[in-house]
């Protein structure tokens, strides 16, 4: 016999009483009334935020190190980035690593948290942040200029470190 | 007097079963949300208890859309006649005995018809026009399809309901609702009596109310939504309070028929004066239908739908015939005892 051939044989799974679907709703009902009484898994959003593991890759942001962007506008960020959402305008500083971006735009509505900015960065001066609640009234307002990208280098350390673990 | 009297009656009775049905909806959202682990709507006022406002104000002001292949005349009168059907059969269930106010002897039912079962039979299959020709009118071969499950669907279980009925006129010899009730004194409620009836029964008022197991014609994942897909705004609200008044109805049917009705046994051995045992008698009826509304909630949240042969298979080949040997049974045995 070959396999497309073979007898099937089906097996009666249900008994009399099973067939019978009454006493097996009963059964269902108590396991639905259970559930009523279990902790629930809703969080209540905007009073109980969701604080993500350093591994989330958020918005976009350039390190503040003393007051200044680590940034020395090299490019490589806008280069990579496979949706052109990154424009950066290079010019000279009298600081050592002299040079510093006069303009540094990121359009959000643009951008699709791939992280290869974040990759590409020689300085480490643009990594995501946890940051997720992104909303706007117009697209004017989704083009996050240099004021909206400074992060203190205190609120990303949590990436900075998960950085220099796995990278 | 005696429509003044009826008048007020009628208006009290739509308040509050407007009400209930607006605050059901509610209440199902909550209780499905428990038994799936979630906490359901709780934003609007006090632990979410204005939702039903809000719900009903965002149905009036959208915007009321008619498919433009839509036959106008009757896309307009289909949801007027399931509402229509759903609060007026409502008017023939005694909902206490009889109360003294100011002096008057108030009856606790809006109409005493002397065939109270009939005309809920009567009315409950008009119900299914207003469905039908929701389907047929919108002119989407998903509405259609709503349309004709329900009629073939309310067709096969009617018979089976009607059939379980005739167990409860058999053993009261009477149609009338009230009588009915008061047959049922103590515990001698139908529901003891007429346990098989009462199974075929309460199925039955699952498949007429297009409640879960059998709510094929509104079977989200085959037709989008059934007879009221190409219905908007207050239209689509109407089918929906429709929808959830017909259960208050059915559950409120269930309770006179089998559960005792406003029956709360040996309330006259307690020795409470008369206006306080109307006060309770209504507030049992009340409480009675709220725990079969209950049970039919959590089943909803608990069966998964039938499929369409499986629905008629157990319409036909088992409610059907399991009613009528009911109905020979319990004929032999009041015909033995006479």
């Amino acid at each position: 016999m070959n396999k497309i051939n073979r007898k099937v044989v089906r097996t009666e799974d249900l008994n009399f009483w099973q067939k019978l679907y009454i006493p097996e709703i009963l059964k269902g009902m108590k396991i639905t009334i259970r559930q009523m009484f279990l902790p629930k898994f809703t969080r209540q959003y905007p009073e109980e935020k969701w604080i993500p593991p350093p591994s989330f890759r958020g918005r976009p942001v350039l390190v503040e190190e003393n007051g200044k962007e680590r940034c020395v506008a090299c490019g490589l960020c806008s280069r990579v980035c496979p949706a052109l959402a990154i424009e950066v305008q290079a010019a000279e500083t009298e600081l050592s690593k002299e040079r510093y971006p006069v303009k540094f735009e990121i359009n959000m509505l643009r951008c699709i948290f791939c992280g290869l900015c974040e990759e590409a960065c020689p300085e480490e001066a643009i990594v995501m942040s946890k940051d997720y609640e992104l909303t706007f009234f117009s697209q004017e307002e989704a083009i996050f200029g240099k004021d909206k990208l400074l992060m203190p280098i205190d609120e990303l350390k949590d990436r900075l470190e998960f950085l220099r673990k796995y990278r | 007097m005696d429509i003044l009297i009826s008048l007020i009656k009628i208006i009290v009775y739509l308040g509050v079963l407007l009400f209930t049905v607006s605050y059901l909806v509610l209440v199902e959202r909550r209780v499905s949300a428990f038994i799936q682990n979630r906490i359901g709507p709780n934003r609007v006022g006090y632990k979410g208890l204005l939702q039903p406002i809000a719900d009903v104000l965002k149905l009036m002001i959208k915007e009321d859309i008619v498919p433009k292949l839509a036959y106008k005349p009757l896309h307009r009168l289909a949801p007027i006649i399931s509402i229509v059907v759903a609060l007026s059969t409502f008017a023939v269930i005694p909902f206490g005995d009889k109360i003294v106010l100011f002096g008057q002897e108030i009856k606790l039912q809006i109409a005493s018809v002397n065939v109270g079962i009939l005309y809920i039979l009567a009315l409950t299959s008009i119900g299914v026009y207003g469905i039908a020709l929701a389907g047929w009118a919108s002119n989407n071969k998903y509405s259609l399809l709503g349309g004709l499950r329900s009629s073939a669907q309310i067709i096969s279980y009617e018979l089976s309901m009607g059939l379980s009925i005739i167990g409860v006129i058999l053993i009261s010899g009477t149609l009338e609702l009230d009588k009915i009730v008061e047959a049922q004194s103590g515990w001698r409620w139908f529901i003891f009596l007429q346990p098989v009836g009462f199974i075929t029964f309460f199925v039955s008022v699952f498949a007429e109310t297009n409640r879960l197991p059998f709510d094929l014609p509104e079977a989200e994942p085959e037709l989008v939504g059934g007879y009221h897909t190409e219905y908007t705004g207050l239209k689509f609200g109407l089918f929906f309070l429709a929808e959830y008044a017909n259960m208050i109805t059915a559950s409120a049917i269930v309770t006179t028929l089998y559960l005792g009705g406003w029956q709360f046994p040996y309330l006259n051995t307690f020795g409470i004066s008369d206006f306080w045992l109307s006060i309770i008698q209504i507030l049992t009826f009340i409480s009675k239908v709220l725990i079969v509304i209950m049970f039919m909630i959590v089943i909803r949240w608990t069966v998964p739908r039938f499929r369409y042969d499986q629905l008629m298979n157990l319409g036909w080949k088992w409610m059907l015939p399991l009613s009528l040997a009911n109905v020979i049974v319990t004929a032999l045995i009041i015909y033995l005892v006479e």
